[in-house]
């Protein structure tokens, strides 16, 4: 990064502090080029208040640990440039939304993990080391759906951006049904049936109101959305025919 | 809170209104010309084994779907737990069929 | 109005779910004015005289945009489920709104 003119007037930050009750602390920090949200939150714990408590790893928009709301949407702060989000010199930085606070702008993923879990986010193999390799044909639609749907980094935007997360705390999330949905058309995986059971309970893929604020937040351009619509009907499948 | 079996009956009583809301806009937009008075719709209405049918087949299935939609409405703003959300979504079901019923026998009969 | 919100397709969700609550809500009185036929259809035109107010008529408007739009949003949330994905969905509810639109102002024209 290289230094702005000296003249360049600081960008005012309003930062997170505190846990659940808290409030908003204001920072100056320089500005720079190609800036990113994620360098404000450094800066200001690097140089102004080592206490602050955020998260992050890999800086790339890869490890999906940077997750904050800036000025109120959902974003991975490391890939989020300060030129394209701030307003009128000023930023604001808050943890993400449906998760309790730890500390600052580090939030408790653990219900985010345990939901993943809960939707039946674990692969279950069909073949051991003994057996040949599958072949995966990469142009079947059940291999085009999983592919689709396997990028996920678990940021947790999509949940933060979800209102019927916040409006439902059992249920499950884009995130996590959006995994179900890539297990659901991977050939190698026997779990279909336990999986289909474990989305359609009282936070199944059926409370999901596609308001599809997963697909306008989510930074790797998943469709969420589609996911639970495909296990929608995955589910209604195995109901009419008696499985669920 | 809604699992595979409301969702289910919530889009299958959609697509049976679908057909029926539009016929309903039509003859209301038919029948609102030169104002509307009870003669003219029971003229229409009474003794209509047709009617009967279609506005009985509406009222169940919107007495379902709404009984459904409020349920989703009152967990998600409310919060209530699944036992008070099964007996409310039966008492909204049951006090608008028999009134939707009631109403139809009522132009019908 | 939280910034999370401010997408097309929420505002979509927002008209389905107010469209949705205000109709139930107004259903009970539809049926309980429609019942008076049984036994007092004096009393029915006496219900049906108000519908001749300007403000009456411009209610009724609402009723009818209310009922279209919760119908076309719900084929449109139905075809998003259950056919193929359509990368076209801001437009379709755009569609809803505009057919909606169009159906109960025909209707407003029929009824002035």
């Amino acid at each position: 990064m290289t230094d702005l003119p000296p003249d360049t007037a600081p960008l005012r930050v309003s930062v997170w502090r505190g846990a659940k009750a808290g409030a908003f602390e204001t920072f100056d920090v320089p500005m720079q080029e190609s800036q990113t949200v994620l360098d404000l939150v450094a800066w200001i714990q690097q140089n102004a208040d080592p206490t602050l408590a955020y998260r992050y790893a890999c800086r790339v928009g890869m490890c999906g640990s940077c997750a904050m709301m800036v000025n109120g949407v959902p974003r991975w702060t490391c890939r989020t440039h300060v030129s394209k989000v701030m307003r009128g010199g000023t930023v604001q930085v808050a943890p993400l939304r449906n998760l309790p606070v730890i500390k600052d702008l580090a939030v408790d993923m653990d219900p985010f993990f345990d939901k993943w879990t809960e939707a039946g986010g674990a692969f279950f193999p069909t073949k051991s080391r003994a057996d040949a390799v599958e072949p995966i044909l990469p142009e079947t639609p059940a291999r085009q759906e999983a592919d689709a749907a396997i990028e996920c980094i678990n940021c947790a935007v999509c949940y933060a951006a979800c209102d019927v997360v916040s409006a439902n705390p059992d249920y499950l999330g884009p995130a996590a049904l959006n995994r179900a949905w890539s297990l659901v058309n991977d050939v190698k995986d026997g779990a279909l049936d336990a999986r289909l059971t474990a989305v359609s309970g009282a936070g199944g893929c059926h409370n999901c109101h596609s308001q599809q604020g997963c697909v306008a937040h989510c930074p790797n351009e998943l469709n969420p959305t589609a996911s639970i619509a495909g296990l929608k009907r995955a589910t209604v499948r195995a109901a009419l025919r008696g499985k669920s | 809170m809604l699992g595979v079996r409301l969702y289910m009956l919530q889009r299958l009583t959609a697509l049976i209104m679908a057909p029926l809301v539009m016929g309903h806009i039509a003859v209301m937009i038919y029948a609102v010309q030169g104002g509307l008075s009870a003669s003219e719709i029971l003229g229409r209405t009474q003794g209509s084994l047709l009617w009967a049918v279609f506005y009985g087949t509406f009222a169940v299935a919107v007495a379902l779907h709404a009984a459904i939609g409020l349920r989703t409405i009152i967990h998600e703003t409310m919060g209530l737990g699944r036992s008070s959300l099964a007996v409310l979504t039966s008492a909204l079901f049951v006090v608008l069929a028999g009134m939707g019923l009631y109403a139809v026998y009522a132009v019908t009969a | 109005m939280k910034s999370h919100r401010n997408h097309p397709l929420w505002f979509a969700f927002a008209l389905h779910r107010a469209s949705g609550l205000l109709l139930a809500l107004f259903l009970p009185a539809h049926f309980w004015v429609l019942s008076y036929a049984l036994n007092d259809a004096a009393a029915l035109d006496g219900f049906l005289e108000w519908t001749d107010y300007t403000v009456v008529k411009i209610a009724e408007f609402g009723l009818v945009f209310l009922l279209a739009v919760h119908m076309f949003g719900g084929l449109r949330l139905m075809a998003l489920e259950w056919l193929p994905w359509s990368p076209h969905q801001k437009t379709y509810a755009a569609g809803a709104v505009a057919a909606s639109f169009c159906l109960s102002t025909l209707f407003f024209l029929s009824a002035v």
